[in-house]
């Protein structure tokens, strides 16, 4: 049965793939539409990305408990 | 100057002190002498019953990063234990242990409640666990009493250790720093004081005075140390030999002691605004602030469990991932026995560590920045003046 908290913790590593690749991409759209705004846009994605992955590794530690 | 000089050195010192206090809850971790889960013993012990998430949460994840003999498979003779091997590397330890055979070896300091008696030794009298000292063991990799009394734990163990040389890497950057100041006023800055001015104007300006508003001076210093404290630890742990090797910021115990302070910074210094918005909040029904008010008290305290969870993950899993990178190599050789598998290994393990090490650095750099941020952001919220009129709806 421990293999399953090792597919918990997958699951967590895609959800945490999807949310900061759609941040990336947005990201990357926004500079796309005004590169003076790089720097800022950088930052706050930056924050984002450890945000969700925060949340991703709360799984990965309740796997861990397993 | 003399005051912030002052200011900044009380604050080192708090938390080397704090972390010498968080010694007994770093080192009662995984004590299997009573069964249940709050297996440690606090002085002040919420017997059974942690009112709070955030206890609960570290006491369950202390016993799972240690615990490790009971639920994995040991390994085959000749095989090469995972592991084994990465949860020595992640657990704390009352020894350095530098290259086969050769351990540097710490100070315990115990304290035996029952009989009263104050023991200090250094933790090479154990022999690695085969020999028993004036009634402790080595059991695990945890020290125990033989009789099974109770006793609390103030050893120097490795993230002590390391802590504490943080703590004075600190100080001695920070009085020079400071010290060139003085001494230039006016001038250009050189040297560390150089380097170092971009950053630390970077949090007073960017992180401090853009979250807390007017009233950023009274916590800079605080935010400045917990910044620069949590970088020093990262990027000790990084370095593979004494006196780095130790993994201090993915200690759960260290974590919980760092975000505790972020929560006594929010909610000692919190105004009447902050309480209002959390037990009752303007601009809702009546019948729906109880609710929320529940919802709010609870917040306060998972705000601070997610600083402890971001940063405690982040880093053991980095120091996860580049031991199991490196175990490859164990693993392809089968333990010695094959040279080209060894070699095959060294090719593969090696760039992904390298490249592995590179990522974990700008991690190091980006925890200590995130939890600054968000401490920052959560005294802004605790301490912000609203401009109240009573039609603003929230």
């Amino acid at each position: 049965m421990t293999g399953l908290a090792a597919l918990g913790a997958g699951l967590a590593a895609v959800g945490a793939g999807i949310g900061i690749g759609q941040i990336g991409g947005k990201a990357m759209e926004g500079i796309a539409r005004q590169p003076e705004a790089t720097g800022d846009i950088r930052t706050n994605m930056i924050i984002a990305a450890a945000l969700i992955e925060g949340a991703a590794l709360f799984a990965i530690v309740a796997s861990l408990l397993v | 100057m003399i005051h912030t000089k002052f200011k900044f050195f009380v604050s080192v010192l708090f938390i080397a002190l704090a972390s010498f206090v968080a010694t007994p809850l770093v080192n009662a971790q995984g004590h299997g002498d009573n069964h249940n889960h709050k297996g440690h013993k606090h002085p002040h012990n919420h017997s059974g019953q942690n009112h709070d998430h955030k206890g609960h949460g570290k006491s369950n994840a202390a016993h799972a990063g240690n615990n490790h003999g009971d639920s994995h498979d040991h390994p085959e003779d000749g095989e090469f234990d995972v592991t084994g091997m990465i949860m020595h590397h992640l657990a704390d330890a009352n020894e350095f242990h530098v290259l086969g055979d050769f351990s540097i070896p710490l100070p315990c300091i115990l304290y035996n409640r029952d009989k009263g008696k104050f023991d200090m030794f250094l933790s090479s009298k154990f022999e690695h666990g085969h020999k028993t000292h004036n009634g402790y063991k080595l059991d695990h990799g945890r020290v125990k009493t033989v009789d099974g009394s109770n006793f609390i734990d103030f050893s120097i163990t490795k993230n002590v250790f390391t802590m504490l040389l943080a703590s004075l890497i600190l100080c001695l950057i920070f009085f020079s720093v400071a010290g060139a100041y003085k001494r230039r006023e006016g001038q250009a800055p050189k040297g560390l004081q150089g380097f170092l001015e971009p950053l630390i104007v970077f949090i007073r300006e960017d992180v401090a005075k853009a979250n807390i508003g007017p009233k950023y001076e009274k916590f800079t210093p605080y935010l400045l140390t917990v910044f620069f404290f949590i970088l020093i630890c990262n990027l000790l742990g990084l370095i593979p030999f004494f006196p780095g090797s130790a993994n201090v910021t993915g200690n759960i115990a260290v974590t919980f002691v760092l975000s505790v302070f972020t929560f006594l910074m929010i909610n000692l210094n919190g105004n009447k605004d902050y309480w209002k918005h959390i037990f009752w909040m303007p601009g809702l029904p009546i019948a729906l602030k109880p609710i929320l008010a529940v919802l709010e008290f609870i917040g306060i305290f998972t705000k601070p469990f997610a600083l402890m969870i971001r940063l405690f993950a982040n880093i053991s899993g980095g120091h996860i991932i580049i031991l199991s990178l490196v175990s490859l190599i164990f693993i392809f050789g089968k333990m010695g026995t094959s040279l080209a598998g060894a070699a095959g290994g060294i090719a593969i393990a090696v760039p992904f560590v390298l490249f592995m090490n590179v990522i974990e650095l700008f991690v190091a750099f980006l925890q200590a920045y995130i939890f600054t941020m968000l401490s920052a952001l959560f005294i802004g919220l605790a301490v912000e003046e609203h401009d109240h009129d009573h039609a603003h709806a929230h």
